[in-house]
């Protein structure tokens, strides 16, 4: 017998007393979906940003190599995206529309079609994401829902920037992913 | 070793230990403020029970299920009876395609498998990638605590370990510095790795797709760099549907650490083209868990590390005292169905408070079952010595003479005694306990007294 037949069957030989799947109420809590949406992602430790400011924080930085692929910010970009993602170990900074974003914890969503490569969001050094900000969802319950059925072979919820707190419980920001996310809401 | 053995060593360094319970506390207050911030946590936390209920009612289907949608999505599905087998299907896999360097992000299954060891005498290099299991990694130890692997280590330790692995300045423990450094060698780790290989939060049977989540990133570094993913799964992870998520990711990092959601959430459904996606889905024990009806419900857990953070006795004798995969409470009652035998004194290491149960975010009786399991423990092996204080009890209780006696001689012998006596070293009770003054007289004699 294959361990797959093992496994199944030791399961059916019990007799297991059925119990039904509970349905998921529509939970929602009151308040500005902005306010929340931005509270959120600084208590994350990223940084809600108008499109000025990003471009102001752009030009004092001077960096040299960006992939843009959102729409709002071509300009920006100085590379295209690699076909192999091994070539974004010095990637500076990496611009992305967002799908959309969840007011309780500041999550936002992106699928395949967003990232290009999958390895974008994480290996570069600083990640911003553009997100319109009529497209903010409650809870993660509405966030589920508007995901619903769609379909992509890989999908994220990206909160904030890469963090740790393994040594002494200390934060650090910056562990092995990105070093800072930044959201400019549209 | 027995868990007072190794509690007893832990608490050895009194200043450490109390910095240990103190840091933990403070895990479980932040869990507490966040948890207060969601008016409908505890309706979450019943919704969260009563899905695993049904999931652990209709196993057999939902793997089934899982399955099926895996595969069609391009995934390729392995089942593993035991450590054993899953070790083997990751060799070959790591086999076929030439890899002898591989990336791991945590999985508390492999470490339950006891994977790395058994990759390492087969001649693979095993990187484990989140920062605090890279730091027990280094030290040979396994992490002592689920979610926060390396919290038994001060940053005095772990400067001088990085001082010596990753050529730090000697004498720098800023936490920064030395995240830093890690990071710097980590990703030299992942952009040279073929294989990466991860554990699961979630597998959902209605998409076939399976959920990573960490807050450093490392999972989601290794698997797209690398050109093929092993996912490392225990076959009670599934989750009926896509919707459930939102229960469960509502309280998952909540109870851990006290954040809203971990910074990095990913949903794998279908490999990127031209590359691979494995998942091993592992028994190693879980059904014969299944079938015991009153340890079934640990089955649910999540892996959140709440109760361990919450328990009294975690916190005052470390991750390490257990000896088991799976510290603290939720360990307690799992490690016990693996082996009874060696770990009959978990279910002791516990004041049977229920702080564990309150905590849990997917209800599981923890306190019932450690109680439950004292039982089995006791039913195999016995306490002669407590068997024969029980029965000397019990005659006193009878004779109204014998207690009247036995009262007085006790009020007395704890006032006159010496302290050699009572905290003798073969009373386990006198250490690190400190017995309350006996009164001058009994409640009889005050009574009379006062009252009558």
């Amino acid at each position: 017998m294959s361990s797959r037949e093992k496994i199944l069957s030791a399961i059916r030989s019990l007799t297991l007393e059925s119990k039904a799947l509970p349905d998921i109420p529509n939970f929602s809590n009151s308040g500005d979906l902005v306010e929340r949406f931005t509270q959120s992602i600084s208590g994350n430790k990223g940084e809600v940003l108008s499109k000025g400011e990003l471009e102001e924080w752009f030009s004092s930085s001077g960096f040299s190599k960006v992939i843009s692929r959102s729409s709002q910010f071509s300009e920006l970009a100085t590379l295209s995206l690699p076909e192999d993602p091994h070539a974004l170990e010095t990637l500076e900074v990496a611009i992305l529309d967002g799908q959309f974003g969840v007011a309780e914890n500041g999550a936002i969503w992106l699928e395949d079609r967003q990232l290009g490569l999958r390895a974008l969001p994480f290996a570069t050094e600083h990640l911003v994401i553009v997100l319109d900000r009529n497209l903010l969802e409650d809870t993660m319950h509405q966030g589920y829902e508007k995901i619903a059925a769609a379909h992509s072979g890989f999908g994220l919820f990206l909160a904030g920037p890469s963090k740790t707190a393994d040594i002494e419980q200390s934060l650090v920001i910056g562990a092995q992913g990105a070093k800072s996310l930044r959201v400019v809401l549209i | 070793m027995t868990h007072p053995e190794n509690a007893a060593e832990f608490l050895k360094d009194s200043q450490k230990a109390k910095w240990h319970d103190e840091t933990l506390w403070f895990v479980r207050d932040k869990r507490d403020k966040v948890s207060k911030g969601i008016p409908e946590w505890e309706q979450l936390r019943e919704l969260a029970s009563g899905i695993k209920d049904n999931v652990l009612a209709n196993l057999a289907d939902y793997l089934e299920e899982f399955e099926r949608n895996a595969t069609k999505n391009g995934i390729i599905v392995h089942w593993a009876a035991d450590s054993e087998e899953h070790n083997r299907l990751v060799l070959e896999i790591l086999q076929q395609q030439n890899c002898t360097a591989v990336v791991k992000s945590k999985s508390i299954l492999t470490e339950e498998c006891h994977l790395n060891p058994y990759l390492e005498k087969h001649g693979v290099e095993v990187v484990d990638t989140d920062l605090g299991e890279r730091i027990v990694q280094f030290l040979n130890q396994p992490p002592s605590h689920i979610v926060l692997p390396a919290i038994h280590l001060k940053k005095g330790e772990i400067s001088e370990l990085f001082h010596e692995k990753l050529n730090t300045e000697k004498g720098n423990e800023d936490p920064a510095y030395l995240t830093q450094a890690a990071r710097v060698h980590l990703r030299e780790k992942f952009f040279a790795a073929k294989v990466a290989i991860t554990g699961v939060n979630f597998g959902i049977a209605e998409t076939g797709e399976f959920i990573v989540c960490t807050n450093e990133g490392n999972a989601d570094m290794g698997v797209h760099l690398a050109q093929v993913h092993i996912a490392c799964m225990g076959i009670e992870k599934i989750l009926p549907r896509r919707k459930d998520l939102g229960v469960f990711l509502r309280l998952l990092a909540r109870s851990a650490t006290g954040q809203p959601i971990t910074n990095y959430n990913s949903h794998f459904r279908s490999p990127s083209p031209g590359k691979e996606i494995h998942i091993i889905l592992v028994d190693n024990g879980r059904t014969a868990q299944l079938a015991r009806e009153k340890f079934r419900n640990s089955l649910k857990c999540i892996r959140c590390g709440a109760c361990m953070n919450t328990c009294p006795i975690y916190r005052r004798s470390g991750g390490f005292s257990y000896n088991s995969t799976v510290p603290g409470p939720i360990g307690s009652i799992l490690s016990p169905g693996l082996d009874l035998k060696k770990h009959s004194s978990l279910p002791f290491a516990s004041t049977l408070c229920g702080s564990c149960t309150d905590v849990c975010p997917v209800k599981i009786n923890i306190h019932e079952q450690l109680y439950e399991w004292r039982q089995e423990v006791t039913k195999t092996q016995g306490e002669f010595a407590k068997g024969l204080a029980m029965k000397l009890a019990s005659g006193i209780f009878k004779s109204p003479l014998a207690y009247k006696i036995s009262g007085s001689l006790m009020r007395n012998a704890l006032k006159s005694l010496p302290n050699s006596l009572i905290y003798h070293p073969l009373n386990s009770w006198g250490k690190n306990r400190n017995l309350p003054d006996a009164p001058k007289e009994s409640f009889q004699q005050w009574y009379r007294k006062n009252r009558s």
